[in-house]
């Protein structure tokens, strides 16, 4: 997978980033979260990261779309740079959508309302274009007949699913994944990672903070460890899983893969 | 199949009669046990103390008509003293040939709120109607158009006043309350300091010293020859003092809100108003249903309060039937009389406040 011409015809583009990150430092209070981060993510490429927990995963992909402020360095995406400015963070916020461990769908709206919400406050797309684009998305993660249920009345690997499909209603650029799959129970993490990948295959843009490491292997470009703040090592899956270059990654991965 | 065959004819067998009927719900619920039995005959007992004198007092032995001299007589209850005041305590110093306009008023008000009871038909239609009725409501109570004599605002008094502050007061104070209480959880430090002090000092002070201010001391600060309608004075107090406590009881259910529901709608590109109004206020308002309606609740009963600055609100009214001599001394009947008044409109409020928690429920 990591050496079919795709990636090297996205390698091959030279500063065509979608995100840059550049000498990103974060603090919480005096607590160093993120450290020296650097990344550089190129449209169509999909990058898992992984880390111990506390490791700022969170943290880091959250700063991408204002989450959380950062205090040093630069994050870039699609030209436009973060910073105090309000009307660039709508604009970034407009173009990266998140997923987030805990689904985060609001309860007082039906699925259908949910997904409608974004394009038509936001994007001010008529009610009825958004509610066409809604169902669209709602048949392709699979759950088109629950749109006038609430939900509270859906399972976690449903809601799971209603939450990616309303992010990508708003057609962003970029997915940033949190943990999509680890509040899941087992028998459900299946039919949310079959969504991702059937997005992966069509060519979306996303950051994948996961321990699915089969998930890793055969969708990722390249895969990243954090630890303490820092960027451990950046690898291909291959090389990440057979032969990391850290030790602290050895050590990761054998107590996650046992 | 066959299975079910033979099981139909237990299906509709019906339960055992001990079970089921008065006997079994009494049997279920008053005397399951022995200790339960005996409070059940106990509080059986007490009642009948209590509500047998009742009964023959109120309805028993009651005058319904007789003047207040023929019951004086008796030992019953004495309800004359309601229908033959009806129109003090109900209009107040209203002139009795113009009632029927504070009537109306009040009419069209009752088939507003009744009308709104139903969620199904809140709409844009609905709002003007509102808007409409309370532009006749206005005219009415007021005159002066279209060849209604002219009734000043001091001539106004018992149910429309009391009702007119309350739905005025309770319909202000909401939404001021819903603002004040998002003003405090700003993140911008002026906004948020000065509706810190201004709930705490409002909370700080009774509502009565408040009416006070209105009256007596606010008045001194205005420029010579401007006055300011003492209803509407005791209006804006009202107003004020509810509001502070309805910020502080939605600021609880602004609290209650998990983090994750403000980063979705961020992460959505919702800027903060949009937030707000879709997303958080929504949940909010809702998990705070319950203790809003009670604060709403005293609030309208506070309304009362105002008689100390001498506003002739319905209870005001029907306690100064009482200095007639001819129907002193039935002040239980007169205060029975608005103490339903006040019951109803209460029960109407925390009857509704509960259907519409039932029907915003969402499943979870
Ligand atoms: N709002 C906050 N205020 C202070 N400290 C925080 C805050 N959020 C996170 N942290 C701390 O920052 C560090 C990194 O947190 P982060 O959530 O990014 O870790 P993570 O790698 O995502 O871990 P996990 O796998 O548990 O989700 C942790 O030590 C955490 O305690
Ligand atoms: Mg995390």
């Amino acid at each position: 997978m990591n050496e079919s011409p795709k990636i090297e015809d996205i390698e091959a583009k030279p500063d065509n980033a979608i995100i840059k990150i550049i000498d990103l430092h974060k603090w919480f209070g005096d607590f160093h979260v993120l450290k020296d981060i650097n990344l550089e993510v190129k449209p169509q490429e999909r990058i898992v990261v992984c880390g111990p927990s506390g490791s700022g995963k969170s943290t880091m992909i959250r700063c991408i779309n204002r989450l959380e402020e950062h205090q040093r360095g630069q994050i870039i995406v699609d030209g436009v740079e973060l910073s105090n400015n309000l009307k660039n963070i709508e604009k970034i916020r407009e173009e990266v959508g998140m997923v987030f461990q805990h689904f985060n769908l609001f309860p007082h709206l039906t699925i259908l309302e949910n997904l409608t919400l974004g394009p038509i406050w936001v994007k001010k797309v008529p009610r009825h274009e958004a509610e066409e684009l809604a169902m669209y998305y709602l048949e392709k993660v699979q759950i088109a007949e629950q749109a006038k249920k609430f939900p509270g009345q859906l399972s976690g690997g449903q809601q799971q699913r209603v939450a990616i499909a309303r992010s990508l209603c708003m057609k962003p650029k970029v997915m940033l994944f949190d943990e999509p799959t680890s509040a899941l129970d087992p028998e459900m993490v299946k039919e949310v990672l079959d969504v991702m990948i059937s997005l992966a295959h069509e060519g979306m843009t996303m950051i994948v903070v996961t321990h699915e490491m089969g998930f890793a292997k055969s969708v990722a470009h390249r895969v990243m460890f954090m630890d303490e703040g820092r960027i451990v090592e950046t690898n291909t899956p291959d090389n990440f899983f057979d032969h990391p270059e850290h030790e602290r990654t050895q050590l990761f991965l054998s107590q996650i893969l046992h | 199949m066959a299975v079910i065959i033979h099981t139909e004819e237990h299906v509709n067998l019906k339960p055992p009669t001990s079970t089921t009927g008065i006997i079994g719900w009494v049997r279920a619920n008053l005397c399951n046990t022995w200790y339960n039995s005996l409070f059940s005959l106990l509080i059986i007992y007490i009642l009948w103390q209590v509500m047998a004198p009742f009964i023959n007092w109120a309805l028993i032995n009651a005058n319904w008509t007789s003047s207040g001299a023929e019951c004086h007589q008796s030992g019953g209850a004495c309800w004359s003293i309601i229908h033959a005041n009806i129109r003090f305590i109900l209009f107040g110093f209203y002139p009795p040939p113009e009632q029927w306009r504070p009537l109306t008023a009040m009419i069209i008000l009752f088939s507003l709120l009744i009308a709104s009871r139903n969620r199904n038909w809140w709409s844009k239609n609905l709002l003007y109607t509102w808007l409409a009725g309370l532009i006749i409501m206005g005219l009415l109570m007021k005159g002066g158009l279209f060849g209604l004599t002219s009734i000043e605002s001091d001539q106004w008094g018992g149910l429309p006043l009391t009702l007119m502050l309350s739905v005025f007061g309770l319909a202000a104070a909401y939404p001021l309350g819903v603002a004040l209480a998002l003003g405090r959880q700003s993140r911008l430090p002026v906004i948020k300091s000065l509706t810190v002090i201004y709930i705490e000092m409002i909370r700080g002070v009774p509502l009565i010293s408040l009416l006070f201010m209105s009256a007596i001391i606010f008045p001194l600060f205005l420029p010579e020859g401007i006055t300011i309608n003492k209803i509407l004075r005791a209006q804006v107090a009202i107003i004020m003092f509810t509001a502070a406590y309805v910020a502080e009881v939605v600021r609880g259910g602004l609290q209650a809100m998990p983090k994750g529901q403000y980063e979705a709608a961020d992460s959505l590109g919702l800027n903060y108003f949009q937030t707000m109004r879709l997303i958080i206020l929504p949940q909010a308002l809702k998990i705070v249903i319950p203790p809003t309606v009670s604060v709403l609740i005293s609030a309208f009963k506070d309304t009362s309060l105002v008689v100390i600055i001498a506003l002739y609100d319905v209870l005001k009214t029907t306690q100064s039937t009482l200095s007639n001599p001819q129907w002193m001394g039935f002040s239980t009947e007169a205060y029975l009389f608005v103490g339903m008044i006040y019951f109803v409109c209460c029960y109407f409020m925390s009857t509704w406040s509960r259907r519409l928690e039932i029907e915003l429920h969402t499943g979870r």
